[in-house]
């Protein structure tokens, strides 16, 4: 899945903890303890969305589903934003899993057809007026 | 935040909302949790983060001998403002070792509190001095503990050096109405820019 990550890092015991929780999919995680950067989702904003795919239209995606090498967790984020679109810190403070983790595991739904994400606004083009209006509006009304 | 369970029964809506942020920063003890907790449900969010021995991130290609993974937890609070807009609040961890971690979280956002303790203003100088180098508008919230000194408005922005356009709240951060004050008007400060730069 990822290139250049294929050291063994199975020796190191801080790490073990990602491979026995969230299953082999993962180990290009542990094995660079905790740096995501290489990996598919690792360019994943904290407040990109995750939306489920309709597997209807993606039959990768239901053979993916199928196939045992997705972990529970995999299946809990899936599951998560089948029911409605999620943000990637919201699907970790969810599920209680580190950032990075949900990271890899997004990429792997991704690569799979299962998800797909939608950047968030990014700095250069900040929402609109009509928005931040809307903003304001909701906020006073909370 | 409401528990994370899957409702089968409900309809996915066809788009992902727009999904904005706000960054709520201030010094040990300043109130931060307090004051995410008092407009959403909140959660802590976990990052797991390699350091080195000095505290500083390590790069990908570096060696990993002699490092450490740290876990760092910050507040984490979603408001749902409409259905198709959500705003996502992060309590930025408050020692300085972390502060590379804000860099992520400061990417995009719309705004930032600075929440100050009178009793400790120094402690919140860095956060001040952050937002206001990379030109991210920030309200100053001044947190009104009890038994604490009451300070003028304009002691505070003294004080701070702050810039005559940066808003100084006085607020109490266990106060919904008082937070969603501050929170207005760091998104307002977005909004005047934006309509300045329209002409
Ligand atoms: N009187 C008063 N007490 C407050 C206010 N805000 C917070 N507190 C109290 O101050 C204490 C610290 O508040 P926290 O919200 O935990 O502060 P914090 O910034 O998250 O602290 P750290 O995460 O440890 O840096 C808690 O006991 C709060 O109940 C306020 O506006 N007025
Ligand atoms: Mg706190």
């Amino acid at each position: 899945m990822t290139a250049g990550l294929t050291g063994d890092g199975s020796g190191d015991g801080d790490v073990r903890w990602y491979d026995d929780a969230a299953g082999p999919v993962v180990r290009p995680y542990a094995m660079t303890r905790g740096r995501t950067r290489s990996a598919d989702g690792a360019g994943l904003d904290l407040i990109a969305v995750v939306v489920a795919e309709d597997p209807a239209e993606h039959p990768g995606a239901a053979h993916a589903l199928a196939d045992q090498t997705l972990s529970p967790e995999h299946l809990d984020i899936a599951e998560l934003t089948r029911d409605m679109p999620r943000s990637v810190a919201e699907l970790a403070a969810g599920l209680d899993l580190p950032v990075g983790v949900v990271r890899v595991l997004v990429g792997d739904l991704l690569d799979a057809g299962l998800v797909r994400v939608t950047r968030p606004v990014p700095p250069a083009e900040l929402p609109d007026e009509s928005i931040l209006r809307e903003v304001i509006h909701g906020l006073r009304a909370l | 935040m409401r528990p994370l369970r899957s409702d089968r029964g409900r309809t996915r809506p066809a788009t992902a909302p727009v999904a904005l942020k706000l960054l709520v920063a201030g010094g040990f003890g300043a109130g931060k949790t307090t004051l995410v907790g008092a407009v959403s449900e909140i959660r802590p969010l976990r990052t797991e983060e390699l350091l080195t021995e000095a505290g500083r991130p390590v790069d990908d290609t570096s060696g990993v001998e002699g490092k450490r993974t740290t876990t760092v937890a910050m507040d984490f609070g979603r408001i749902t403002l409409r259905e198709d807009l959500v705003l996502y609040l992060f309590g930025t961890p408050g020692q300085d070792r972390f502060w590379f971690l804000w860099d992520e979280l400061a990417r995009g956002a719309l705004g930032a509190v600075v929440l100050a303790d009178t009793r400790r203003l120094q402690d919140c100088f860095a956060a001040v001095d952050y937002f206001e180098r990379r030109g991210i508008p920030f309200t100053l919230a001044v947190n009104c503990f009890d038994g604490a000194e009451r300070y003028p408005e304009e002691d505070v922005r003294d004080a701070l050096d702050l810039d005559p356009g940066v808003p100084v709240i006085l607020c109490d951060a266990r106060e919904k109405e008082s937070v969603k004050g501050v929170l207005v008007s760091v998104v307002e400060q977005r909004f005047a820019e934006l309509a300045q730069q329209a002409g």
